[in-house]
């Protein structure tokens, strides 16, 4: 694992600035673990100074110190990415082996369905259920939410991947030699699948933080909870921008594309290492 | 051409009617999943804003929400009742705006939403699988380098975001873009030159928003593709017999590698039109996206359903209707 992450920072400038983005993101936060404030009061330091030593990112019309309450607010939708990815990466997988190792009906009708999702306007219909349940909404039972809408493009990605993997000659031996269908999905192809699966993962998660920012804007998440969505939900209530508090935008726009960046990076770079023909052109083989 | 029906049209008319299916069933389901009675919370909630309601009304928008909510007989009959309903075209009135129908406001709405998305798709597909095809043919373009690397750049941030920094930068701190909205408050829409032109002004920034977040995919894409076109032995051989380098592009490269685009382009319709809602609350542009984020912000339950219902047959509609126009590039369909 060291010895891959030393190759890819050796010969892979995207995975350099990937790794720089994300350190910074993991630097703010384990602060969070150790902030002098606690980011549920307000009012605690002077309201709306603009950026200096002592507040790096300024202070809020709300009297809270900026730079502390968005590490509570990089680790809060970081929590969430997470948790979304485990849960739409279960049922991608369940979804993509099952329509692909099965085939015939079982495959015509699961794929309708997924790509009906894929298809589908998702904001909408997430402002519907958000709107229905924001008094009970809470940052874990977001995450829950996202990760049952969030599987469809990666099933599909798994199911195509199980179908040239059918093909193959090992798995004809497998067939042959008597082994059932459910060992031949589980031993023989969920190890080529998993690569796949990871770097998925990343890009889950990058649609989920980006889908929380977007409800939280509108007010649709839990608004006491700090996120990078709800940072500027409460920038935009107090109206930062005509108020000329800009930095109060600019945190948390600055961190979002911080860690944005350095999650997509990561997963450009991951996916082209996964690949080993690219592996190779990268290493000069 | 029964051949053609029987193996092309009838798996996308089908496809069609599932995605609204499974869309439409979605939208019912929800609102019965939630634990508190809809009915009455929403009425709760707008005499707790002080709204001067006298009895009457609240008996009538009760039985309204009622009847909306679709919440009388059993969920089969509720689950027909609905379907009804919504052949007939009737979203109940909006609740903010009582007795305003919702479809009205939506019709009103809709041709903002459609006539920006229109055009900044189209205009970041064709720029975006343009780039990225001379960045494959020509890979040294210091240039087109650099295209790429801010395409990719803007590709992962939400629109959100982007359209924040976008208002920001060019209506904020260097003003040269409007600040919000389609036209000048006070303005009447007419077909003068200067009324248009400050339209296009207005436009601008929400338009660049949803072009910049596209971009970096396509070109990505159509680089992918064409990379493996351009080692091609038909390549080759073009290019040793001494064809013009833009024809060799056109006609040999980018042709066969838009069909996988322009399927990539119906598959992303949805996140694509997810993302202009959200850019037109940032830029307080009067589409569907500003109408739902008043209806949020005004607890317009009625309106917010017959959004997503819109958005759902809208978008389910636009992918069939690539869907049919397919068959005129792909020779092969066309052929059969």
């Amino acid at each position: 694992m060291l010895k891959v992450i030393r190759d890819l920072l050796k010969y892979d400038g995207r995975f350099r600035i990937a790794f720089i983005f994300l350190s910074a993101v993991l630097v703010m936060i384990i602060l969070s673990f150790v902030s002098p404030y606690n980011p549920g009061k307000t009012f605690v330091v002077a309201m709306d100074t603009p950026p200096s030593p002592e507040h790096i990112f300024g202070t809020n019309s709300r009297g809270q110190d900026i730079f502390w309450w968005m590490t509570f607010a990089v680790r809060n939708s970081l929590f969430l990415g997470v948790v979304t990815a485990l849960i739409s990466r279960v049922i991608a997988v369940l979804v993509g082996l099952t329509a692909g190792y099965q085939g015939g009906w079982a495959d015509k009708v699961l794929m309708s369905i997924n790509d009906s999702f894929v298809v589908l306007p998702l904001l909408p219909i997430l402002i519907l259920l958000g709107f229905l349940l924001r008094d009970q909404m809470n940052l874990f039972f977001l995450a829950i939410i996202l990760g049952l809408f969030g599987w469809p493009f990666d099933a599909r990605l798994i199911r195509s991947q199980v179908l040239s993997l059918k093909e193959r000659s090992f798995s004809r031996t497998a067939v042959y030699s008597g082994t059932s269908a459910f060992r031949i999905t589980l031993n023989e192809h969920l190890p080529f699948v998993l690569p796949i699966v990871f770097a998925t993962t990343i890009n889950n998660m990058l649609w989920s933080i980006g889908m929380e920012v977007t409800l939280s804007v509108l007010g649709l998440s839990d608004i006491s909870t700090p996120t990078i969505g709800t940072a500027l939900f409460w920038a935009n209530q107090h109206g930062a921008l005509v108020a000329g508090v800009w930095w109060w935008i600019g945190a948390p726009t600055l961190v979002a594309i911080v860690l944005f960046l350095g999650l997509y990076l990561l997963f450009a770079s991951i996916n082209e290492y996964i690949d080993p023909r690219t592996r190779l052109r990268l290493m000069g083989g | 051409m029964r051949k053609f029906l029987q193996r092309y049209l009838l798996p996308r008319i089908l496809q069609f009617l599932t995605i609204i299916f499974v869309g439409i069933t979605v939208t019912f389901i929800i609102p019965r999943l939630s634990p508190t009675d809809p009915v009455e919370a929403q009425i709760a909630q707008m005499l707790s804003r002080g709204n001067q309601l006298d009895p009457q009304a609240v008996l009538s928008m009760r039985a309204a929400l009622t009847e909306m909510y679709g919440l009388s007989g059993s969920p089969v009959q509720q689950y027909f009742a609905f379907w009804g309903r919504l052949l007939r075209g009737d979203l109940g009135p909006s609740l903010a705006n009582f007795p305003t129908p919702v479809s009205q406001m939506i019709g009103q709405a809709m041709p903002y939403t459609l006539g920006l998305l229109i055009t900044a798709v189209i205009i970041s597909w064709i720029f975006g699988n343009l780039f990225g095809a001379l960045s494959s043919y020509y890979p040294k373009n210091k240039a087109l380098n650099v295209v790429e690397v801010l395409g990719q750049a803007v590709r992962p941030i939400p629109y959100y975001i982007v359209a924040l920094v976008l208002l920001v930068v060019f209506a904020f701190f260097i003003p040269i873009f409007p600040f919000s909205g389609a036209y000048p408050i006070g303005t009447r829409p007419n077909w003068s030159l200067e009324f248009v032109w400050t339209f296009i002004q207005h436009a601008a920034l929400p338009a660049a928003t949803l072009v910049l977040v596209g971009f970096g995919g396509w070109f990505i894409g159509m680089k992918s593709l064409t990379s493996n076109i351009i080692s091609e032995d038909y390549v080759v051989y073009a290019e040793t017999a001494g064809l013009k380098e833009n024809k060799i592009l056109n006609n040999y490269i980018m042709r066969n590698a838009l069909l996988p685009q322009l399927t990539g382009l119906a598959m992303s319709l949805g996140t694509v039109f997810s993302g202009a809602l959200i850019m037109e609350v940032v830029f307080g542009y009067p589409g569907l996206g500003a109408l739902t984020m008043t209806a949020v912000f005004r607890n317009d339950y009625s309106m917010i359903m017959g959004i997503a219902i819109y958005s759902i047959i809208g978008v389910a509609t636009a992918v069939f209707i690539m869907d049919l126009i397919y068959p005129l590039f792909d020779p092969r369909v066309r052929y059969q």
